[in-house]
């Protein structure tokens, strides 16, 4: 529990991130830099992107990919740049390169395997015969009578 | 004195629950009446002991009783009595004894409730249960005492984390541990029933009001969590994906999996094993994410070594019951033969596809929870698993079961036709499309995320009302007569509804402004005129329940010149635990909230400020509400409070009084 509320402290830290000073002049590149900083993770914090942490080092990121945009670097350099600097880990969304196939096709495979036994539970259920309906088992006619009796 | 008590109280408890999970487990299997009689005081024991043990320890943290080491860490005398109250489960100790305090409550109400019960039944119930008890027991005796003492008591506490001083969060774990504690019934009732060898409707209908009152608590618990983060956090964020939350998430998509295959097996004889199997797993779930909150394990590997004898001791409770339970599933499930037939298309093969859904969609939130530990385990990568993924992965799902949910709920049993079902809901539809549509007109911006958000709300709504529209045999004044189980499904499915929309709705559309404001000056927001009036600074006075400095930002919101509020984000410093809080001003509007946050102190003078509109907010909440409403409803139907009334008419001579 201390540790639930330690982390509790790392995401409440008083008010959010991007401080009024580092807002660029230019909406359509600030737009891009708040969706870039939404998926980049502040290194320092619990699972927490740069654009809601208000960490040091989530500011510096965060003047980190400003700084490449204005510069004319395009999302994927941005984020590219990051990764290089801080490694995967900084990336909120896992790229679908190598073992990381498996996160990503987890979901779909199960449901396509789900789905087959949920199909051949179906078509079983579909074709079977009615139980028969001639009558209680012997367990089933003392439980009636002990009920009947009550 | 008492503390002592409370502790002794708590040992008794432990050794009494060992009793109630060896006697009637042996008498059940012998058939020996005494034997199996002794689970039910058995039951009640273990409530009034953990009980008088929680009662101990709340009243040391109400008289402040600092010679106790918890109370000193999680306390302070000058914290408002509520949060003295409130801090008893603000801590890992304090929380794991109201864990298994309200274990034996669902314990001694399982044998208060279960006279309807064929009594081998009830003495395994309760047997699994006591073993349950057992187990968490000896993990607080051993590895997480609460009534340790202090060799020199401090003169005062280092207080309760501000966080949690909260009414929000004080109430949050309470209903979460009724919610994940009150699936330990359920799987109590599956291995009685693989012990017992005999899974049939009753066994639906007896399981099924336990499955729902624990989601209905659930549900509570999440939402409100969700609700304290919304405004606790100063960004009105309201679900992270956290590896916490996943833990509490997990559970609950289980558990509407349960509840809707448990109708199954009440109504129709099928899915019985897949219904035993789900009852399992869905507290397994709720034991896995015991384990991710107490272990600290995925908010780092490494984190483990910290705290390595109670994440051990969790893992081994978790393996036990698990690999006990489900190597009893295999040996017995043979045993369990389906008797209803039905058609690909029925109403049955509906639920199939919910439980199909669910289940899918707790498998992904639990791979990508654990992933990064997988991944860095066995891959050597060390990476982060974060909300875009969670957002890709599991939302299709849910557009999914949102999609074929109207659908099944008004198909009928056996046998259905899909494209009458359809021509049925064709009004429904034609709403659902006319709102998705007018809202992908309006909107400017090419997001998909709005219309199909609103389309999808609108179809579960009105498809809910085409609903109870047929069961009452389209005629308006049978509505009230409705059972309430009728009702209950209905208010449930839209409640659904309204949250998918709401959420799909401020996300999509949610505003945001950052600027530096002097006092005295205004600005505008889609619509409205803020103006920062002043900022005050309010003093450090326990007296006045104001256990905090506080900067108070006095910001009066109008519109079209005419003043409609007066907002007061504060932030806070909570001078003993030495940490900063922000509490938003949020003025709550039906469409949509104005919410203010204050920043820090500029240079100039000025403050950072920030302003949200956040819209349709409300109705995230809204929808959960009316999801756990749905769920009371159908629990307070008749059906299950004859199963009760049968259980009074017992000891009455056999004069043929009805029941009911």
């Amino acid at each position: 529990m201390r540790r639930l509320i330690l982390i509790l402290a790392l995401l409440a830290s008083p008010l959010a991130a991007v401080q009024p000073d580092e807002v660029l002049d230019d909406p359509v590149l600030e737009e891009r830099a708040r969706e870039i900083s939404e998926g980049l993770r502040c290194m320092v914090c619990r699972n927490e992107s740069i654009d809601e942490s208000n960490a040091p080092l989530a500011r510096d990121m965060r003047l980190m990919v400003r700084e490449r945009l204005v510069a004319g670097d395009s999302d994927e350099e941005v984020v590219q740049y990051v990764v290089e600097r801080y490694g995967e880990y900084a990336l909120l969304n896992p790229r679908a390169t190598g073992a990381n196939w498996i996160l990503w096709l987890a979901g779909p495979a199960m449901l396509l395997v789900a789905a087959l036994i949920a199909g051949l539970y179906l078509r079983g259920r579909a074709r079977a015969k009615p139980p028969s309906d001639d009558g209680l088992s012997a367990d089933e006619e003392a439980r009636l009578k002990a009920l009947l009796e009550d | 004195m008492i503390t002592e008590l409370g502790h002794f109280a708590l040992v008794l408890a432990f050794f009494v629950a060992i009793v109630q999970s060896v006697v009637p487990l042996v008498g059940a299997h012998k058939r020996w009446p005494g034997w199996i009689a002794v689970g039910e005081p058995a039951a009640t024991t273990q409530l009034l002991l953990v009980g008088f043990s929680f009662a101990a320890l709340t009243w040391a943290f109400v008289t402040s009783d600092f010679s106790l080491q918890l109370v000193t860490l999680n306390s302070h005398s000058a914290k408002p009595l509520i949060y003295k109250i409130t801090g008893v489960w603000g801590n890992h100790e304090g929380s794991m004894l109201l864990w298994v305090l309200i274990l034996a409550l669902f314990g001694a109400m399982a044998a208060w409730f279960g006279g309807n019960l064929p009594p081998t039944l009830r003495a395994r119930v309760l047997a699994v249960q006591g073993m349950i008890g057992v187990a968490f027991l000896a993990f607080i005796l051993f590895t997480s005492n609460p009534f340790i003492r202090l060799a020199t008591p401090p003169f005062d506490g280092q207080d309760l984390n501000p966080l949690l001083q909260d009414p929000g969060l004080a109430l949050h774990p309470p209903f979460l541990y009724l919610g994940y504690v009150g699936l330990s019934i359920c799987f109590s009732f599956a291995v009685g029933a693989l012990l017992e060898g005999r899974v049939d409707a009753a066994w639906g209908r007896w399981v099924r009001p336990w499955t729902l009152a624990a989601w209905v608590f659930l549900t509570i618990g999440i939402a409100l969590g969700s609700w304290w983060a919304y405004y606790e956090l100063g960004w009105g964020g309201f679900w992270f994906w956290d590896p916490v939350e996943n833990a509490s998430f997990m559970p609950w998509l289980l558990a509407v999996a349960l509840l809707h295959s448990a109708i199954v097996v009440e109504k129709r004889e099928a899915l019985k094993s897949w219904t035993i199997l789900l009852a399992i797993l869905a507290f397994g779930f709720s034991l896995i994410g015991t384990f991710i909150v107490r272990s600290g394990l995925l908010t780092s590997v490494h984190a483990f070594a910290n705290d390595p004898e109670r994440g051990v001791f969790i893992l081994l409770i978790l393996a036990v019951f698990m690999l006990g339970a489900l190597t009893l599933f295999a040996a017995r499930a043979s045993v369990m033969e389906a008797r209803g037939v039905f058609g690909m298309a029925s109403r049955e093969s509906a639920l199939v596809a919910n439980n199909v859904l669910l289940a899918v969609s707790c498998f992904v939130v639990f791979v990508g929870t654990m992933w990064p530990m997988v991944a860095e385990m066995f891959f050597d990568r060390k990476l982060s698993v974060g909300p875009p993924f969670f957002d890709a992965a599991f939302t299709p799902f849910m557009v999914l079961l949102g999609l074929i949910l109207p659908v099944g709920a008004i198909m009928p049993w056996k046998r259905a036709r899909i494209g009458r079902a359809l021509r049925t809901l064709r009004p429904a539809a034609l709403l659902a499309l006319a709102v998705g549509g007018l809202t992908w007109a309006m909107q400017t911006g090419n997001s998909l995320l709005g219309p199909v958000g609103l389309f999808l709300g609108a179809w579960l709504v009105s498809g809910a009302a085409v609903d109870l529209w047929l069961r009452a045999g389209r005629t308006p004044a049978r509505l009230t007569r409705l059972p309430r189980a009728d009702w209950g499904r209905a208010v449930a499915h839209s409640g659904f509804g309204i949250t998918v929309l709401a959420i799909a709705g401020l996300l999509a559309w949610e505003q945001e402004d950052i600027r530096v404001v002097q006092e005295g000056e205004s600005w505008q927001m889609a619509g409205f005129d803020l103006t920062l009036e002043e900022v005050r600074e309010l003093p450090y006075n326990p007296a006045e329940g104001r256990n905090y400095y506080s900067t108070m930002g006095m910001i009066t919101l109008a519109r079209d010149g005419r003043e409609i509020a007066t907002l007061t984000p504060e932030k806070r410093n909570y001078p003993i635990a030495r940490m900063p809080t922000t509490e938003a001003g949020i003025d709550y509007r039906i469409l949509r909230d104005v919410y203010v946050v204050l920043g820090d102190p500029q240079d100039d003078g000025g403050w950072a400020v920030r302003t949200y509109l956040k819209p349709l907010a409300n109705w995230i909440w809204a929808g959960s509400a009316l999801m756990a409403l749905g769920g009371a409803l159908s629990l307070s139907d008749r059906r299950y409070r004859v199963a009760a009334g049968a259980r009074k008419t017992k000891p009455a001579p056999a004069t043929g009084v009805p029941a009911e």
